[in-house]
């Protein structure tokens, strides 16, 4: 954990930023800010089952699209306010993470991987074969009325911020609390933590629905953000892309996610600047990191610091 | 329905499933045995079917571009496993899936920088781009004939090297216990990295023969990846029989779904349901299929391990 200063400061730094960037025409970055932000979330959101939980899901970019897209329909239907839209949208990512996972929590191991993954394809392919809703070529989303304010880039980067902000802060707790440390216990070592008398698998599907609404919740920010639903957003390289940042950043660690969101965005948005092979970067470095990082940046840090 | 397109379809399938189980019988060996999971699989197949339509351009002979395309193939397979991911038999599945998730992105980006973005043009050989009557008044294409030819050769091929060779014995005694395999003697390192030459030449007869049914471009490689590990997933890991068998059903399944599904839809509902919610049911078949066959069967139809 980052020092409490550390973190005041960070947090002031980002509030102060919108009014600095609209001075000296920087308003690319909080553009740029405010989807960093959004992977965050996302990318913390899979940490908490990957890392804490152990379950390598590959198939989290199903809740990321299903809220996403939860916004593009409904407001295409005529709904204008987001008190109906994000509520719908986060009971639905927990309905789809309570079904995906009642079944899935029934495998291990490699066929876990493989179980989301095709679940996750499914969704895919049913939304995608939604003529009227876009199909391949995706879905406009419009920003809905908050009535307390207007929905603009300033705003969205304030609430997405206030989002993470509350995220972070509620899944710091949660991770700490009895609940994390029973799942981090399954995660060592499921077979004693069951002889303990702790319900294992109750447990897991908890952490996987908690973590699917989360997803489905950084979806939402995302629709806001790009006013557009892709069908890219739910495909499985999507589930790879925040699984990466995870990894990346380092997988248990509880700013792993926020780590390699930050270091991932940015190192794909300065690399596509240089050049339209930008993938070739991403990919040599993501190597370099698995073969010499295995703990991640976060890892990283840890080590130098002597931890 | 005329039984005639049944027929046809149901040789699709075949045709297709075949191609699926050359895929998926390297994939299963190196899972089975090293435990390793390697999604850049499906970039041999890319890379393999690339060569192919270079080399056709090149020689102007099919047949002679296939052969060297294999073998090409089979030399990379050999030099990514002897230089990247040889070190990673040890780690964990999460550092061999982002590992071998940064080799998709570099071989597609490298692909794109040698070849372009454009997809290449990989035409059948020209004897064998007519139809052939199979039977009285059942026309069928000549090409697709071939494939399923010549991978119901590879695949009896196979199945010989892994049931009756000294090589197939240690890959079995791999697959079922590698430790106590290694203990009795058997040399795994030279033998994982022949396997993985196996696999990738086995990608690469793939390639060149969907190549021209399919399109030859980049990220061709990963949609077809994760058929293959459906494949696999339903045959058991390590499993070559389950391989095949769930090769078969895949192909054929997935084959069917979509020729039939939205026919079978619109005879029960409205034109306009069936012609939305056919494509997407064809589409998660074998998704289904995979989730239904796991539900029963957690191990896969054929475990290999005991």
């Amino acid at each position: 954990m980052l020092r409490k200063g550390w973190l005041l400061l960070l947090l002031g730094l980002l509030l102060a930023f919108p009014p600095v960037a609209s001075a000296t025409g920087l308003e690319f970055y909080m553009g740029l800010l405010t989807k960093i932000m959004i992977f965050a979330l996302a990318a913390s959101s899979l940490n908490l089952i990957l890392g804490y939980g152990g379950m390598v899901s590959f198939g989290h970019a199903a809740y990321f699209g299903v809220g996403a897209y939860t916004v593009a329909i409904l407001t295409r239907e005529g709904l204008t306010s987001a008190w109906v839209i994000w509520p719908v949208a986060l009971a639905l990512c927990a309905l789809l993470a309570f079904l995906i996972g009642a079944i899935s929590l029934r495998t291990r191991g490699v066929y876990f991987i493989m179980i989301t993954l095709a679940f996750a394809q499914m969704i895919y392919f049913v939304v995608v074969s939604f003529k009227q809703y876009g199909g391949e070529d995706g879905l406009r989303a419009r920003r809905p009325e908050f009535g307390l304010f207007e929905l603009n880039d300033t705003t969205l980067y304030y609430l997405t911020l206030g989002v993470l902000a509350a995220c972070l802060y509620g899944l710091y707790r949660l991770v700490g609390s009895r609940f994390g440390r029973v799942l981090q216990a399954i995660r060592e070592n499921e077979s004693r933590t069951a002889a303990l008398g702790y319900p294992v698998y109750y447990f897991q599907l908890l952490a996987f629905v908690l973590a699917g609404t989360l997803a489905g919740l950084a979806g939402v920010l995302m629709a806001h953000y790009t006013q557009y639903a892709s069908p890219n957003l739910l495909a499985w390289q999507q589930s790879g892309h925040l699984m990466m940042m995870v990894i990346l950043g380092g997988v248990g660690q509880f700013w792993g996610g926020v780590l390699g969101a930050v270091v991932l965005s940015l190192v794909e948005e300065v690399l596509q600047d240089l050049t339209i092979h930008w993938q070739l970067g991403v990919g040599v470095i993501l190597l370099l990191v698995v073969l010499f990082a295995p703990k991640g940046l976060a890892g990283l840090w840890r080590r130098r610091k002597g931890l | 329905m005329p039984p005639s397109l049944f027929l046809e379809q149901m040789l699709n399938g075949l045709q297709f499933g075949l191609m699926l189980f050359l895929l998926a019988a390297g994939l299963t060996l190196v899972f089975g045995i090293m435990d390793m999971i390697n999604l850049a699989h499906g970039s041999l197949y890319m890379i393999g079917a690339y060569l192919t339509a270079t080399l056709v351009g090149l020689t102007g002979v099919f047949w002679l571009a296939v052969v060297l395309a294999v073998l090409g193939t089979a030399l990379i397979g050999m030099l990514l496993e002897v230089s990247i991911l040889r070190q990673l038999y040890r780690r964990d599945h999460l550092s061999q899936v982002l590992a071998t998730f940064a080799l998709i992105l570099i071989l597609n980006e490298g692909v794109r920088l040698i070849w372009g973005s454009q997809p290449l043009l990989l035409s059948a050989p020209e004897g064998l781009s007519g139809p052939v009557e199979i039977l009285p008044g059942l026309f069928y294409s000549a090409f697709r004939l071939t494939i399923i030819a010549v991978g119901l050769a590879v695949a009896v091929l196979l199945l010989l090297l892994v049931n009756h060779t000294r090589a197939g014995m240690w890959l079995r005694a791999g697959a079922s216990n590698r430790e106590m395999a290694q203990a009795m003697g058997v040399p795994i390192k030279p033998l994982f990295t022949l396997l993985f030459g196996v696999g990738a030449a086995l990608c690469a007869v793939a390639g060149a023969f969907l190549g021209p049914i399919l399109a030859v471009q980049v990220g061709m490689g990963e949609s077809i990846l994760i058929l293959a590990f459906v494949v696999i997933v339903i045959g058991g890991i390590g499993s070559i029989k389950g391989a095949l068998v769930g090769a078969l059903l895949v192909g054929i399944v997935d084959t069917a779904g979509r020729a039939f599904l939205p026919l079978l839809l619109g005879q029960v509902a409205s034109p306009e349901v069936a012609s939305n919610l056919g494509p997407a049911l064809a589409s998660i078949l074998i998704y289904l299929l995979m989730a239904v066959v796991l539900f029963f069967k957690p191990q896969g139809l054929f475990p290999a391990r005991t």
